[in-house]
């Protein structure tokens, strides 16, 4: 059984459904992620879990008890919030004591606790200082210690890095990990950020217009997208959709608008004539000068219409004969040059079946 | 340096008139109060001449020895201090679940009841004195009815009017608007995520106001003390008219002194012994807050 069941929980807010009839699973010690743009019903299925908010339909069960009835000071489940809501008038200890005094814990083994918990978050020494004495990343450290310190059995974290600039929050995205690892409390995260979620979970549920698109593992998510949505939403992705022409020996070809005849490898029995989509990765596109040596399946021609040098990798926009916008990616680390095409450079890409992922729609 | 005079002369333009008005009506006042209290009452009133017949200086000590030798003076003083706190203290435990309410209700009814709260400044603070005097008479349903229950107990009847209670509850009255309006100001920016932290990390109702909501208030209760304590230790209109005669305050002292006794040394004495007390009491009152709340910046950053 799991730890943490959701059963076809719904929300409405008068005409709008929030969360539509969502079921979810979560583990005991996982790391798992509600992903999706603002207004899926991340924020709102989280609220629930914490009890600030009550579903109008469906259960949600923790170790097998219904958490109905049970207000959110009574649950064992910790919210850390986005705008960290750290106590002001009370130092660092102070607030990583207050669930401590709050559960009755006796007063001589405060102090311990206290100083563990300021331990795994590495914050030792900062317990005098008073929350507008810390910057924005020791904050959200001290948000954690308090919603640790009494070992809760799931930790919410709501969007909890997205007031932190890109280095910080990549910093603490490692330290959530090990720190993670370390307590082993089932971690429930909600966030809009696909690479804050690919980085950081065990499993990701995508979420959009209040219901579960994709339960999957990061790896999943981001090469067998099942929907046309969880591909667009997950990095970037060139979705090429036409009709089926054909579907034979495991291969579906589809006529795509501007590009011609797409293959790819699926175990899809979508019918010829039936709309479909080939969800194609950029760095799966294989980007040369000259004609390509024909162990690709697909290929096409195109012109260089637009480049974004990212330092790393350089982005290609090439526009085909046809019109079609096809985005590739190429590694810089292969040469010293800071480029390899220009813009208006005429160039040949190709894949091979295998590369894109077929979605039915 | 030219740019600088005329950013000094605008500086000037801007701070001298206020800073001029208080010179001409409260620090110069002031200095000739302080001056008066060591000066000789004169024969029929005022003050006799500050040089005398004989060429000496006429300066003494006299009034303050009076002050604080005749006990009668420390009596009164230590009982308008008493009402003063007495006020504060009642005045808080209504304007406090009020400043909730207002601050917590939906932001379009908002100004409708702060509007309520300071509707009674429309109106003469006196004619509101003697609008008391009508709720508390004899004859008033109040009063009648108070005295029924008394009597169905075999209590002799009371009266409300002329008596401290009468003193007490016309004085809450006056000043509660000044302590709801410093409080809702603080409340109103109270962030509710705090709340909800709280709640969330086990605080139960009442756990969640007395650790978090009150502490974080703490401004908004000294700065709503401060206006309600003040004016009420020197208040003189409100015993005059709606207490008995054993309701004289400090304030009626200094009245009686100045217009009737016509002895404005001890007058100015009553007066100076009073804003020390006022000051000294303040800053107590700050110091304490202090103490209590660790650093003062943290409970004004109450979340903006």
């Amino acid at each position: 059984m799991a730890l943490l069941e959701i059963r076809n929980v719904t929300r409405r807010f008068g005409d709008f459904t929030a969360v539509d009839g969502v079921s979810l699973a979560i583990e005991a010690g996982e790391f798992f992620t509600l992903l999706g743009p603002s207004g899926c019903g991340k924020t709102t299925l989280l609220r629930m879990i914490a009890g600030f908010d009550l579903p109008d339909g469906g259960r949600i069960e923790l170790n097998g008890r219904d958490l109905a009835g049970a207000p959110p000071e009574s649950r064992p489940v910790r919210t850390v919030f986005q705008s960290y809501a750290l106590f002001p008038h009370m130092t660092v200890e102070g607030n990583v004591a207050f669930p401590l005094k709050m559960a009755r814990t006796p007063a001589a083994e405060i102090p311990a606790k206290v100083d563990a918990a300021l331990e795994d978050v590495r914050l030792n020494g900062f317990g005098r200082r008073y929350p507008h004495e810390l910057s924005g990343g020791q904050k959200q450290r001290v948000a954690i210690a308090r919603a640790l310190v009494t070992h809760p059995t799931v930790l919410l974290l709501d969007e909890p890095l997205a007031a932190l600039d890109a280095k910080l929050r990549e910093d603490m995205q490692l330290e959530l990990i090990n720190l993670q690892k370390e307590v082993g409390i089932t971690f429930v995260y909600v966030t809009h950020d696909q690479t804050e979620a690919l980085t950081l979970s065990h499993r990701i549920a995508v979420m959009n217009t209040g219901k579960v698109e994709q339960l999957d593992e990061p790896s999943r998510i981001y090469g067998f997208p099942k929907t046309r949505f969880v591909a667009d939403f997950i990095g970037h992705c060139n979705l090429l959709s036409g009709p089926v022409t054909a579907n034979a020996g495991g291969e579906v070809t589809l006529d795509v608008a501007g590009l011609g005849p797409v293959r790819v490898a699926t175990g899809s029995a979508l019918a010829p004539g039936r709309p479909g989509t080939v969800a194609l990765r950029p760095e799966k596109i294989r980007i040369d000068a000259t004609a390509s040596d024909g162990t690709h399946d697909n290929h096409c021609r195109g012109t260089v219409s637009d480049l974004l040098y990212m330092g790393d990798v350089t982005v290609y926009i090439v526009d085909t004969p046809g019109g079609k916008k096809i985005e590739a990616l190429l590694a810089n680390s292969t040469s010293g040059r800071t480029t390899f095409f220009e813009v208006g450079d005429p160039v040949e890409m190709s894949w091979p079946v295998a590369a894109g992922h077929f979605v039915e729609e | 340096m030219t740019t600088r005079v005329p950013e000094r002369l605008g500086k000037w333009l801007v701070s001298g008139p206020p800073l001029l008005y208080l010179v001409v009506f409260f620090a110069i006042p002031t200095l000739i109060m302080v001056l008066a209290s060591f000066r000789t009452p004169g024969e029929f009133g005022g003050l006799a001449p500050l040089v005398d017949e004989a060429g000496n200086l006429d300066l003494n000590v006299d009034s303050y020895v009076r002050f604080f030798t005749e006990s009668v003076y420390a009596e009164v003083f230590v009982k308008s201090v008493g009402y003063a706190l007495v006020t504060t203290l009642s005045c808080l435990a209504i304007a406090y679940p009020l400043a909730a309410l207002i601050a917590r209700s939906p932001k379009r009814w908002r100004d409708l009841l702060l509007l309520l709260v300071i509707l009674p400044f429309w109106s003469n603070f006196l004619i509101r004195i003697y609008a008391w005097m009508i709720i508390l008479g004899p004859q008033a349903a109040l009063a009648r009815g108070v005295n029924g229950v008394l009597a169905s107990f075999g209590i002799a009847p009371v009266a409300l009017l002329f008596s401290g209670f009468a003193v007490l509850v016309c004085l809450v009255y006056v000043h509660l608007p000044f302590m709801v309006l410093p409080l809702y100001a603080n409340l109103e920016k109270h962030d509710a995520a705090l709340l909800d932290a709280a709640q969330d990390l086990g605080a139960n109702a009442w756990q969640r106001f007395w650790r978090i909501t009150f502490p974080l208030s703490l401004p908004g209760v000294y700065a709503g003390a401060a206006l309600v304590f003040i004016p009420a230790l020197g208040i003189f209109a409100i015993p005059d008219i709606l207490g008995g005669p054993s309701d004289s305050l400090i304030g009626n002292l200094i009245k009686q002194q100045f217009l009737e006794t016509r002895d404005w040394p001890f007058g100015s004495v009553l007066s100076i012994v009073l804003t020390v007390a006022a000051l000294l009491l303040a800053g107590v009152a700050a110091w304490i807050g202090r103490r209590s709340l660790g650093t003062p910046s943290s409970a004004g950053a109450a979340r903006a």
